[in-house]
C-alpha cells in the first residue's frame, strides 16, 4: 500500500441494514472488508478498495455503498488528483504506473459523433421479423473477379478461390490469451464462440490441448512475438491465424505474464517452464520488415497448406493506412486494426492512454487507402478497440469493417466492471486471474450463456437497425457512408471519416 | 475508363438523387421492327410513376444503313455552338466522322430548355500505339472525355445501329419532339419516366443512361448505392451523376460487358438468394451461388429497385431480391414486354397470350430467336 494517498474509493456502510453475514468479506480479492467477532461488527480498510463493486452489489441486504473518494485537493485542470497521485506513486516506488482495460481518458469517441439512417418514402424499410436479414460475414480474401466457365449448360468456376471463414454475426471475439485471463473466462468465450457461429481469438497464450477439437473450428490461433505454444498442431487446429504485431491499449509494447501466474496447465499450453516468466518482446524479433512479416505470413500459410486464413493485427498509430497497405501486400488476408480505447491485461499507463490514434479515424482511413489502391476486396478489415453496443458495430462497419472484435464488452458480459486492475491478478470476478478461489466464480456453462446473449442482443439490434435503412444483407451496409452522419464534428474530422455533416 | 474528380474527402463526392420511375420495354423476338407507338401509348398510361422531369427512349435496329458506326447522339445545352465546335475537334481527331446531322425535332412541341442534338456516325481513328486498344475500350473512354471535359456537351448514347432520345419533360412529350413516332423503327425499345424528387432541369439526366450499345431504365432506390459506387471506383468507375441508375449501369458494364457474366449470372449478383436457399441447393449449385455472392457481395443491389437492360439481341428484367418493385412480363407472338406495371402492358396489348409475374432476384432474359424468356414463367408467383 502506497502512503501518503487519498484512497481512491470511498466506502459507507449501512449499520442499520448490515447483517454481518460477512459476503463482502469472502467476495473481496483485495481484503478490504474484515469482521471483528469481539465487536460482532465489520470494518473496511479503505485504500484498498479498487471499486469492483462484487461487494455492493453481493450484499444481500444492500448495506453497501462504494463510490468514487470524494476528497479533492485543490482543484486544479492540470494538476488533477490522478497526475499527483501517479506521480506521488513514483516517488515512492521509481517504478511504471501500471494499469489494466483500456484508454479511460476523455479522448472524443466518434461514434457518439455519428449517426445512422433510416428509410422514408422513397424507400420501404424491411422488418426483420417478417422478412430475412443477413449477418453472415465471410472473412478472408476475395478474387479481384470470378472467372466462369459454361461448358453445354454446366457452370464451372475457374478463379482461383481463397479461404474464407464464415461467421453468422460481425462480431468477433477478441485475443485475450489464456493466462492473461483465466481457464473458465477463456473456456466461456470458446463456447459462445462456438454456440454462435462466430469466432474467439486464443490470444499468445496457446490452444490447451483438450480443446482443440472441440473448440479449434471456432478459434483464431494467434502467433505473437513470444511464440508461446506455436507448433504446427496448433496452427492447422484453427480456422483462422493471427499475427499480432500490436495492440491498441500498448502500440509498440510487449508483454509480461509474471511466473507465479504460470501454471501447471498454461505452462503445458504456452510451451514454457511453469513458473517462468513469459516475456512477449516488443517486436516480433523476425520482422524488422514488410518483407520479413511477409516471409511469415508465408510461412504460416505453407506450415497449413493455405487453407486458412491469416490476419495480422496491428495498432492504429498514425501512419496506419500506409501500413494496412502493406500488409495486404505482403499477402494478409484479414488487417486488424485496434484502436486507442482497446483493451488490456496489463500495459504502462503513459502508454495505454497516450499512444495510438482513435479506431474510428484509423479505420476510415485504411478502408479508403486500401480502396484507393483498388486492394480493398484482397482483405477483410476487423475493426477492434472501444466497441461498446450494436450502434458502435453498425458505424464501424460502415466506415468499412468487415466486422468487429469485441473484447470489453465480452468481458463486462462476464461481469467486468472495468475498474482496470487486471494487472495485479486479482480479479475479483474471476476472469483476469489465476487464483482459482477466484476464477472458479465463473462457470463456464452459464457464462457462456451471457456471451451467446449479449452476441443474439446486438444481432437483433444490427438487424432492426439495417431493416430500417432498407437493407437486408450485411454487406451492403460495407463502406456505405452515405448512411452515416456526423453531429458536432469538426471539418477536419468530417473529412477524415468521409461522412457529411447531419443535414449536409 | 471514367475520370475521376478528385475530392478533399469523400465527404464532398455529391449524395444522389432519389427518384422513382415508370418503365417498360418491348422486344420482338423475331428481329421485326416495329415503331414508337407499343412504347408510347404504354407509358402514357404509367403517367402517375413520372412527374415531367424526365423521360427518354432507347431503340435498337434504329440505324441499318450505318450500322457498322457507332452511332453518337451528343446533346449541346443551351444550344451551345461553342460546345459544338470543341465536340468536332475532339471528335475529328480520334474519330472519322462517316456522316452527322442534327436530330430533327418538332418545332411546335415546346420543352423546357432544349439542348442541341446532334447524330455523328464515327468509327475509330486510331494512332500508332493505340492499334490494340479494343474499339469499344477506345469509344467508352472518348465519349467519358467529352462528357466530363467538355462543358455543355453530353453524349446521350454510343452504340451502333441504337440510339437514345431523352430529355425533360414526360416521355410521351419527348416523343412528339423527337417525333419518333413516324421517323423511327427498332426491334427492342425501352422507355423510361422519371420521378425525381429534386429538379434538375438537365437533359442529360433523363434516362435511358448508355455506355456503347447497353442501355438502363431503372426504377427504385438503391440502399447498398454507397458500398456499389466504392466497389465500382476500384474498377475505375467514377459515378459522375450520383443516381442509383449510373451504379446500376457501370456494374452491368464491368460484369456483363467487361466480365462477360451473362445475366442469368449477374442476377445472382445484383439480387442473391439468401443464404438459407443458398446452403439448401445441391452441392455444385451451392458452391457457385455462395462463392458468387460472397466474391461479388459490394454489388448486391440491397433495397428495392427494377431495372430493363437492353443491348443488341438482349433485353431483361430483373427485380430486387424480395421484390420491393414489382416487374411483370408479357408475350404475344414474336413480341414481350415488361414493364413496371401490368396495366401499361395491356393498354398496348390487351389479347396477351402470357403475363406473369417473376420472383424476386428471378431474370426475364428476352433473347433474339429464342424462348428464353419463359424460363422465368416457370419460376413466377
Ligand atoms: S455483505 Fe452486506 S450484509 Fe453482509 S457483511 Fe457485508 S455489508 Fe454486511
Ligand atoms: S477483468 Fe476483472 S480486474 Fe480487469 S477490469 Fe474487469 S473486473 Fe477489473
Amino acid at each position: 500500500m502506497y502512503s501518503y494517498l487519498l484512497p481512491e474509493f470511498a466506502i459507507e456502510r449501512n449499520e442499520d441494514r448490515c447483517i454481518h453475514c460477512r459476503v463482502c468479506e469472502r467476495q473481496c480479492a483485495t481484503d478490504v472488508h474484515y469482521y471483528d467477532a469481539e465487536m460482532d461488527k465489520m470494518f473496511f480498510r479503505e485504500e484498498a478498495c479498487v471499486g469492483c463493486q462484487r461487494c455492493a452489489v453481493f450484499c444481500p441486504t444492500n448495506a453497501l455503498f462504494i463510490w468514487p473518494h470524494p476528497a479533492e485537493y485543490r482543484p486544479n485542470s492540470s494538476w488533477n488528483r490522478e497526475k499527483l497521485q501517479d506521480l506521488k506513486k513514483q516517488a515512492e516506488t521509481g517504478g511504471v504506473i501500471l494499469t489494466g482495460s483500456g484508454n479511460d481518458k476523455p479522448y472524443r469517441i466518434y461514434w457518439d459523433h455519428l449517426v445512422l439512417n433510416a428509410s422514408q418514402v422513397t424507400n420501404p424499410s424491411i422488418d426483420p421479423l417478417r422478412e430475412p436479414m443477413e449477418l453472415k460475414t465471410f472473412l478472408g480474401r476475395k478474387p479481384d473477379n470470378l472467372e466462369i466457365e459454361f461448358n453445354k449448360g454446366e457452370v464451372k468456376i475457374k478463379s482461383e478461390l481463397y479461404s474464407n471463414v464464415s461467421i453468422t454475426t460481425p462480431i468477433v471475439f477478441s485475443a485475450m490469451s489464456y493466462g492473461a485471463i483465466s481457464y473458465q473466462a477463456y473456456k466461456s468465450l470458446a463456447m459462445a464462440a462456438k454456440k454462435f457461429g462466430t469466432l474467439f481469438n486464443t490470444g499468445e497464450g496457446g490452444l490447451p490441448l483438450n480443446m482443440r477439437k472441440e473448440y479449434g473450428c471456432s478459434a483464431i490461433v494467434q502467433c505473437a512475438s513470444g511464440r508461446f505454444g506455436v507448433d504446427p498442431e496448433y496452427l492447422n487446429a484453427a480456422c483462422a491465424i493471427e499475427i499480432k504485431i500490436g495492440q491498441g491499449a500498448k502500440p509498440g509494447i510487449g508483454g509480461h505474464l509474471p511466473g507465479e501466474k504460470v501454471s501447471e496447465n498454461i505452462a503445458v499450453t504456452r510451451m514454457i517452464p511453469q513458473g517462468t516468466d513469459a516475456l512477449s518482446p516488443a517486436p516480433q524479433h523476425d520482422i524488422y520488415s514488410i518483407e520479413d512479416l511477409s516471409m511469415l505470413i508465408y510461412a504460416l500459410k505453407e506450415a497449413t497448406n493455405y487453407e486458412k486464413p491469416v490476419s495480422v493485427k496491428i495498432a492504429a498509430v498514425h501512419n496506419v493506412a500506409a501500413i494496412a497497405s502493406g500488409i495486404v501486400r505482403a499477402g494478409a488476408d484479414i488487417v486488424a486494426i485496434d484502436g486507442l480505447r482497446g483493451g488490456t491485461g496489463a500495459a504502462p499507463k503513459a502508454i495505454r492512454d497516450n499512444v495510438g490514434i482513435p479506431l474510428e479515424l484509423a479505420l476510415a482511413a485504411v478502408d479508403k487507402r486500401l480502396r484507393e489502391e483498388g486492394i480493398r476486396n484482397k482483405c477483410s478489415i476487423l475493426a477492434a478497440g472501444g466497441i461498446r453496443c450494436s450502434a458502435d458495430v453498425m458505424k464501424a462497419i460502415a466506415l468499412g469493417a468487415d466486422a468487429v472484435y469485441i473484447g470489453t464488452a465480452a468481458l463486462v458480459a462476464m461481469g467486468c466492471t472495468l475498474c482496470q486492475k487486471c494487472y495485479t491478478g486479482k480479479c475479483t470476478w474471476g476472469i483476469c486471474t489465476q487464483d482459482p478461489y477466484l476464477s472458479k466464480r465463473l462457470n463456464p456453462e452459464i457464462t457462456s450463456q451471457r456471451l451467446t446473449n449479449l452476441l443474439r442482443g446486438w444481432s437483433y439490434e444490427i438487424k432492426e437497425m439495417l431493416g430500417g435503412m432498407g437493407i437486408n444483407a450485411i454487406e451492403s451496409l460495407r463502406g456505405n457512408r452515405e448512411h452515416l452522419r456526423g453531429v458536432g464534428l469538426a471539418e477536419w474530422e468530417l473529412d477524415v471519416l468521409g461522412v457529411k455533416g447531419a443535414g449536409e | 475508363m471514367l475520370m475521376k474528380k478528385n475530392y478533399r474527402s469523400e465527404r464532398h463526392v455529391p449524395a444522389k438523387d432519389i427518384e422513382a420511375c415508370g418503365l417498360f420495354g418491348v422486344m420482338n423476338i423475331e428481329g421485326q421492327k416495329f415503331g414508337a407507338l407499343k412504347a408510347i401509348e404504354a407509358i402514357k398510361n404509367i403517367k402517375v410513376r413520372g412527374n415531367g422531369l424526365g423521360g427518354g427512349f432507347a431503340v435498337y435496329g434504329l440505324y441499318p444503313d450505318y450500322k457498322d458506326y457507332y452511332a453518337l447522339h451528343i446533346m449541346f445545352q443551351n444550344k451551345d455552338i461553342k460546345a459544338k465546335e470543341r465536340t468536332e475537334d475532339f471528335l475529328g481527331e480520334h474519330f472519322e466522322i462517316i456522316f452527322d446531322e442534327e436530330i430533327p425535332t418538332n418545332p411546335q412541341v415546346s420543352l423546357f430548355c432544349p439542348p442541341l442534338v446532334w447524330r455523328y456516325f464515327v468509327a475509330p481513328k486510331k494512332g500508332e500505339a493505340e492499334q490494340a486498344i479494343p474499339d469499344d475500350e477506345y469509344v467508352t473512354s472518348r465519349v467519358m472525355y467529352i462528357n466530363s471535359h467538355i462543358e455543355d456537351a453530353y453524349v446521350f448514347s454510343s452504340g451502333k445501329d441504337m440510339g437514345v432520345f431523352k430529355g425533360v419533360g414526360f416521355p410521351e412529350e419527348i416523343a412528339a419532339y423527337f417525333m419518333l413516332d413516324g421517323l423511327y423503327e427498332g426491334y427492342i425499345w425501352t422507355v423510361h419516366s422519371r420521378f425525381p424528387t429534386n429538379t434538375p432541369g438537365w437533359w442529360g439526366g433523363a434516362h435511358p443512361f448508355s455506355i456503347l450499345d447497353w442501355t438502363v431504365v431503372h426504377n427504385g432506390e438503391i440502399s447498398s448505392y454507397g458500398t456499389n459506387r466504392r466497389f465500382l471506383e476500384m474498377y475505375d468507375y467514377y459515378c459522375t451523376l450520383h443516381t442509383d441508375t449510373e451504379v446500376m449501369a457501370y456494374a452491368v458494364d464491368l460484369l456483363m460487358r467487361r466480365q462477360g457474366l451473362p445475366i442469368e449470372i449477374v442476377a445472382k449478383i445484383f439480387a442473391p438468394s439468401m443464404w438459407d436457399i443458398i446452403e439448401h441447393l445441391p452441392e455444385k449449385e451451392k458452391k457457385l451461388y455462395a462463392t458468387l455472392r460472397t466474391v461479388y457481395a459490394p454489388l448486391l443491389m440491397n433495397g428495392p429497385f427494377t431495372v430493363i437492360v437492353a443491348h443488341h439481341h438482349e433485353m431483361f428484367g430483373l427485380t430486387d431480391r424480395i421484390r420491393l418493385r414489382p416487374i411483370t412480363a408479357g408475350a404475344k407472338d414474336g413480341f414481350v414486354f415488361l414493364s413496371s406495371e401490368e396495366a401499361a402492358i395491356r393498354h398496348v396489348c390487351p389479347d396477351l397470350d402470357l403475363v406473369w409475374t417473376p420472383q424476386g432476384g428471378e431474370p426475364v432474359v428476352v433473347r433474339l430467336n429464342s424462348k428464353d424468356h419463359l424460363k422465368s414463367l416457370n419460376k413466377s408467383i
